[in-house]
Parts: structure tokens; sequence; C-alpha cells
């Protein structure tokens, strides 16, 4: 497979996958705010904004909630969900005979409800936010049934779990930094918050009762093996996409991205949650960040933006 | 257009098809209906307008589903147009085809000897056939090609020459275009659409294939493998997703399952041209390349390319990877060029050609210029190096001030432009607005030149949708039509 292909059909994914984790989290923070005191608002929304990993600098005094909304329709910014599925779409244009048509047409249709509802001031938030999850859903349901899950397929099972695991190890850890260890307990609205934010609430009181415990909190969201919004699932997917892709190219040089999805997925599949909570859970949150990136370097330096010399040799 | 002839002769839905001076594919002059169109004459009878409604839509709705489309340039956003595709095919008959090949396959043949010749020894030049000056001030000339062997001799390996059907009936060669044709993939999309739409009707007319056309393309890019190697790498090179002719990269990639491939996933390595891939890089010998000469090496050619692949050009140099077409093989097609290819055929191959051409004037003969600037509004001028309907007059269509504008253009740069007699193309019947309707069309094969010339029986037939409009090109409100060639 052309590089430039498999480089398209990763971003394609991570920028669905942001897309989606942008809305839910903007949902569930809206939801919030009907319950809330309204004079915390700014606050609230400036932490909604750090668990999207955007950086704080940016933002000015009482202008989070604004800032917030611009992260919805605002193609000015490049985090913005409406930007991140028109970078989507261009990414699937671009290899638009590699994937199938079912895929297309259903990324197509999402690019333009989205340019729709963006340009129409009376439209309602929460149905926009809905429409995205639902459309990014639907697009995964596609793929999985109507593309060989072959080479490509593995590009994007990557560039999905990589963004999944790390969006989650930013959203977890500032909830965390915030919420945990304080004097006063904080509401379990907040705990809701954020299992809501992971799509995780169900299971989660499937798993433990609906008992919210900040260590069985952590425990799932990081260390589940079983639930598609953990890290530890995210790294287990990573880890067979790497080593299906390396299979499938056979070239030696895929030792080194493989090793490095593996360690990851090995500190979660042995990690144990009162001894990363002792060790300090944003430690440990960081140690994951450092290795999404560090697997998506070494995915660019093995199969996309290789030097010359290392591929003839 | 001038009157109508044998009106009353016409049966119902043919109220509005009125004869005129232009020869008409479906209608004799004494108003019946040629032979080999006889099963769609009736069936354009019998069918309800309904029925041709319909039929319509199915096929507007296929080519619509299957993103057939093309970017018109210079215009905002959204500029992907569907292809209208005309429902009425284009019959030709097998005495007429056979002509048409055969005149085709001379004159590729003939401008493929007059291509290496330019660029080797130019005996033509030196015998006075074909002026020097008029060769070296083309601007596609590519002095870079001078010297260089290109394999098989084969500069030209697939063409796409315009042809028009002249007022008495004989097919004419309008244009060469020896780039980087397009349009092939409408040809064959069309015809599957047809065949779905109208099955009775293909089978009664017995009509031949033309869906081997990727095979044969494939087998002659196979056959321009550099020496030695047995099984190639060959990919499709396009100019990317924004090209207007992107659909058919991708399409003719996937039918010869082949990469497609953007410039910057070449590289080149030691005169060798690699492509990336996720195994890491990969030998590419053959390149059938849809980007035009200008773009495909910024070290040798325009160095604002991003289009092309740095060290393309010393890597075909070093005979280690093939180009279809060869560079520089736009000298032949230029629109003055074309004015010496009858004694070009001559000249090679001691034939006389078996199709004409149209009549020609160049601007940078003084006689022949004033002759035309005098009555301009009789001629149609053409820029000498454009394509795709951009840069010409059609003089009785024009406005005053259109033809000034063309007037000063013609005085600046001579040499940059030719005049051709306004021309009235055959007209074709085509479905406008439920009603049929004559339309004006020329009609473009696709040859493919190598160790044995393949034209397979067909081609696009391009339609000026506009009511009598000249202007066939898609770019400019054209559409197409299917092309049936007989048994």
């Amino acid at each position: 497979m052309l590089s430039r292909v498999a480089e398209s059909l990763y971003w394609m994914s991570r920028y669905l996958e942001r897309a989606e984790h942008t809305a839910r989290v903007i949902k569930v923070q809206l939801n919030l705010m009907l319950e809330r005191e309204t004079e915390d608002d700014d606050r609230h929304w400036k932490r909604t904004l750090k668990s999207l990993g955007i950086e704080m600098t940016d933002v000015k005094e009482g202008e989070a909630q604004a800032t917030a909304k611009s992260l919805i329709y605002s193609t000015a910014s490049r985090s913005s969900i409406i930007s991140c599925i028109m970078a989507a779409r261009e990414n699937s244009r671009q290899v638009r005979e590699q994937i199938s048509s079912e895929m297309w047409e259903q990324l197509n249709r999402m690019f333009i409800e989205v340019s729709r509802s963006g340009a129409d001031e009376a439209s309602d938030v929460s149905d926009f936010l809905q429409a995205i999850k639902d459309g990014a859903h639907t697009f995964q349901g596609i793929t999985d049934s109507t593309m060989t899950h072959g080479e490509g397929w593995q590009f994007i099972q990557a560039g999905r779990s990589l963004e999944r695991a790390s969006s989650l190890a930013t959203l977890i850890g500032v909830h965390f930094r915030e919420f945990y260890g304080k004097n006063a307990e904080p509401e379990p609205l907040e705990w809701i918050g954020l299992l809501r934010s992971c799509t995780a609430f169900e299971a989660y009181c499937k798993a433990y009762t609906a008992d919210l415990r900040p260590d069985r909190i952590a425990e799932f969201l990081v260390l589940n093996a079983s639930f598609p919004h953990s890290i530890r699932f995210s790294a287990d997917a990573l880890e067979t996409a790497m080593k299906q892709i390396g299979a499938e190219v056979s070239s030696r040089r895929s030792a080194r991205v493989e090793r490095i999805a593996g360690r990851m997925q090995a500190t979660l599949a042995f990690g144990q949650i009162d001894e990363i909570m002792t060790g300090g859970l944003q430690a440990y949150l960081e140690t994951v960040l450092r290795q999404c990136s560090q697997a998506h370097g070494a995915l660019y330096q093995t199969y996309i933006a290789y030097p010359i010399e290392a591929a003839l040799a | 257009m001038a009157g109508t002839v044998t009106q009353s002769a016409l049966p119902a839905p043919f109220q509005d098809y009125g004869l005129d001076e232009a020869y008409d594919e479906m209608i004799a002059p004494d108003g019946t209906a040629r032979p080999q169109y006889e099963h769609l004459y009736q069936a354009l009878r019998e069918l309800p307008a309904s029925e041709f409604r319909r039929r319509q839509q199915i096929s507007d709705l296929s080519f619509l589903h299957q993103g057939i489309t093309f970017t018109v340039y210079g215009r905002k956003e959204g500029t992907e147009k569907i292809f209208p595709n005309d429902l009425l095919p284009r019959i030709i008959t097998n005495e007429e085809w056979i002509r048409i090949e055969k005149g085709l396959a001379q004159r590729i043949t003939a401008l493929n000897l007059f291509l290496k010749d330019l660029y080797h020894e130019g005996r033509i030049l030196n015998d006075g056939v074909v002026p020097r000056e008029l060769v070296y001030s083309c601007k596609h000339f590519r002095r870079q090609m001078r010297g260089l062997y290109v394999r098989k001799d084969a500069y030209v390996t697939v063409a796409g020459t315009d042809l028009i059907r002249m007022p008495s009936g004989e097919f004419v060669v309008l244009e060469d275009n020896l780039r980087v044709p397009s349009g092939v993939s409408y040809m064959l999309v069309s015809r599957q659409v047809m065949k779905r739409i109208f099955p009775d009707l293909f089978r009664q007319c017995g009509v031949q294939g033309i869906e081997h056309y990727s095979q044969a393309l494939l087998a002659t890019l196979r056959a321009l493998a550099p020496q030695g190697c047995n099984e190639p790498t060959i990919v499709l090179l396009t100019p990317g997703v924004y090209n207007s002719a992107y659909f058919e990269h991708a399409f003719l990639a996937r039918q010869m399952g082949i990469e497609l491939v953007e410039g910057r996933d070449l590289v080149a390595h030691d005169n060798f041209i690699y492509m990336r891939t996720t195994e890491g890089l990969r030998r590419v010998d053959v390149i059938y390349r849809r980007i035009d000469d200008d773009f495909i090496d910024p070290l040798a050619f325009r160095q604002d390319s991003s289009l092309g692949a740095p060290g393309l050009f010393n890597a075909y140099r070093a005979g280690n990877v093939s180009l279809a077409n060869a560079l520089g093989t736009g000298v032949a097609d230029d629109k003055a060029v074309y004015a010496y290819v009858p004694a070009i055929i001559k000249y090679y191959l001691g034939e006389d050609p078996v199709l004409n051409n149209v009549e020609t004037f160049l601007m940078s003969d003084p006689v022949q210029r004033h002759h035309v600037l005098e009555q301009i509004e009789k001629y149609v001028v053409k820029a000498v190096g454009e394509s795709g309907g951009y840069g010409m007059l059609i003089g009785p269509q024009s406005t005053a001030e259109q033809r000034d504008e063309f007037r000063r253009r013609v005085e600046e740069d001579p040499r940059n432009y030719i005049a051709q007699p306004t021309i009235s193309l055959s007209r074709a019947p085509c479905i406008i607005d439920g009603k049929v309707q004559p339309r004006h069309v020329d009609l473009r094969p696709y040859i493919l030149y190598g160790e044995k010339t393949t034209i397979v029986p067909g081609g696009l037939t391009r339609v000026a949708l506009k009511k009598g409009s000249l202007v066939v090109n898609s770019s400019q409100g054209g559409g197409s039509k299917d092309t049936w060639v007989l048994h």
C-alpha cells in the first residue's frame, strides 16, 4: 500500500474519532450545566476545554464558554468538530478509491449535514452533537462491514485507537486532578459526567454497581480489558493493528513500532489500580500519553515518512 | 441555422428535427432513416416520451452514483459537475469504421516517426518538408528530449484524435491529442450504462465491444518496460484529486489493477524511480503519466511544480523508467504543425493520408494571415497549444468585441494562432427536454500504439448540448453519448 494512502486512512480515522469525542464531552457538559449553579460556569467550561487538550493560555477570563462553543461550529478553530469532519472527509477524498463507496457516502453526508447546521443559526446544538455521534458510529459500522479487513482497515483501527487512548488519558487526568483527593468530596454528578463522557456510565454500573468510587472509576476507564472506551482496550486494539500491519508488509523495519505498541499494551495489561493510585495516576497517564506519541512517531517513521536510505538498505 | 429541407416528411417525435446543411447522422437528405439507424429510429417512434424520460433518469442516476464528474476550472467551490450523457447512441457502420481505423493507424505511425526524427537527426527539417522555425518555436518542443532514446520508439502511446464529419459525410481529422488525452473513461462507463438501458436495441443492432480497452492499455504499457525487466511495476501518475480528470485516473488505475500515484509518492534515487509504500520503497518501471510535461519534474522543467517527482527526468534519460506518453509529444499536436501532417504522412510512409485534414491557415504566414483577418467572422481561430475549447474564437458566433480582441492577439503573436473555416459538424439525434432534437457532435477514438496499434471500435462522441453550438468540450457545456460501431 502506498504510504500516502496509509497516512490518509490513519488521519481520516483519527479526525473522526476526535470529532466524536469532542461532541460527546461537550454534550455531557451542556447537560450538567442544567443542574449547576450558574456562577461556576466559567470554571467548568475551562475544565472541559482542558480535558479536550485545549491550551488554556489561549482562553481569556470569562470566555471559556464562548471558546467551547467555537469548538462546535467554528471553522477557524482547527480542533472544532466541524474542522475535524472536514479534515476527515478531505483525507477520505484523497483515497476515495481505496475505501468502499458506502464509507465515502457516509462521510460526505456527515460533512454536508455539518456544514448546513453550521450555517444555520437556529439549529439545535444538542441535536447537532447527537448527529455527530450517530454519524461516527454509523461510519464505523459501515467501515467494518464493507471494507476488506486488510492493511488499510488496520491503519484505520490504529488511528482510532491511538486517538482514543490519548484523548481518554487527557480527559481522565484533568478530571482526577480537579476532583480526586481534595477534602470536599465532589458531587457524584461530576463522576457521572466523566463516565458519560466515555459512554461508560451504564457499563460501569454493570461492573461495579452504581456505587461511584474514584479508584474503581479509574480502574474501569484505564484498565478494563473489554470496555471499548478504556485506555487498555484501545492499547490492545492498537497493538493488534500494528501486528497485523507488520505481518502484512513483512518488513523487518516494523519491529520497532510493534515493540512500542506492545510495551504500552503490556504496561496496561499488567497494571494494578492500587499501585497506580499510590504511585500517582497523573504520572501514569503522562506515561500513557508519551507512549501514544512514541507509537505515532514510530508508525510514521516505519510506514509513512521514512528516510530513503533506511528503506534501501 | 439555415432553412429546413424536408420537415414535413418526418413523423411524430421529430417535429423539431429540421434538416439543414450539416450532415445528419440518422436521417438521410431524403427524409428516411439511414440503414444503421433503422432500429433506433423505430424505437424512437414506438417508445412513449415518458419511457425515454424514465431511462434518462436511470442513466443520470448511475452517472451520479458512480461519481462520474469532471472539474471546471476558474470557478468557485462546488465545481465538480456530472458529465451529461445523452441517451441515444451514435451509430457508425463497419465500413465507415474500417476506414477510420486505417486512417488513424496510418496517422499515429507517421506521427511517431516524425517525433523520433525531430528529436534525433531531423531529416524532415533538413529536407525542408516542415519548416524548422515552426518546430523550434513550438512551446511544446522539449530540447531536453534531443538524442534521448525512447523505449521502442513509442513516443505517443495513447492518442485521442478528434474527428468530425463534413457535410459530405466524410470523416476528417480536426486535431490530434498526443499529450495526455482524456475522456476514455466516459466512453467505457457510458457503454456500461447503455447496455443496461437499451439491452434489446443493443442486441438488435449488433455492436462491437470496447470493454477490452483497459487490458489493451495495460498490455501496451507492459511492453514499454525497460530492457531486462520482465514483470514491470506499472503506475498511473495523477496530479491529484483536484485535477479535472481525477475520476478517470482512478477509474483506469482500478480497471488495470495498477497503483494510482501522485508525484509525492515517487522518489528518485540513483536514477531509479521508487514509490513509497508501507513496505518500503518499491521500484517503478513504467509510468502512465497524466501530468503535463511542464509539471513532471521540477528539476528538468517548471521549477514551481509540486505535482511531479524531482529526478524523474534523469531516471527516464537513463532508461530506467519508461513514460507513456513520452515527453515532448506536444510538438506534433501543435495546431500549426497539424497543417503539415498530410505531408508528414507522405514523407515517412510514402502514402496519401486516408483521413484528410481540415483546411488550415497559418497565421505566421503573412498572406494567409491577411486573408483570414479580412473576414475573421467566417473562421474559427484557435491558439495552437491550447486544448479543452479554451482560447478559441468561433467567427460566426462571435461579437465584434471578441473579433477585435482576437485580431489584436493574432497580430501580436501570429505563430500562436491558426484559422480554419467554420465547419458545420455533423448532427446526431439527442433527447433534449423529452424531445428528439439534433445536436452537433464530433468523435474521439482512442488509439494505443505499441508493437501493434489497437483502436477499440468506438470512442467518445462529444455533443454540443446547446442548440446550434459547435463547441463540444465538456468544460464548455458539452456532453457525451455512446458510440456504436456495428459488426
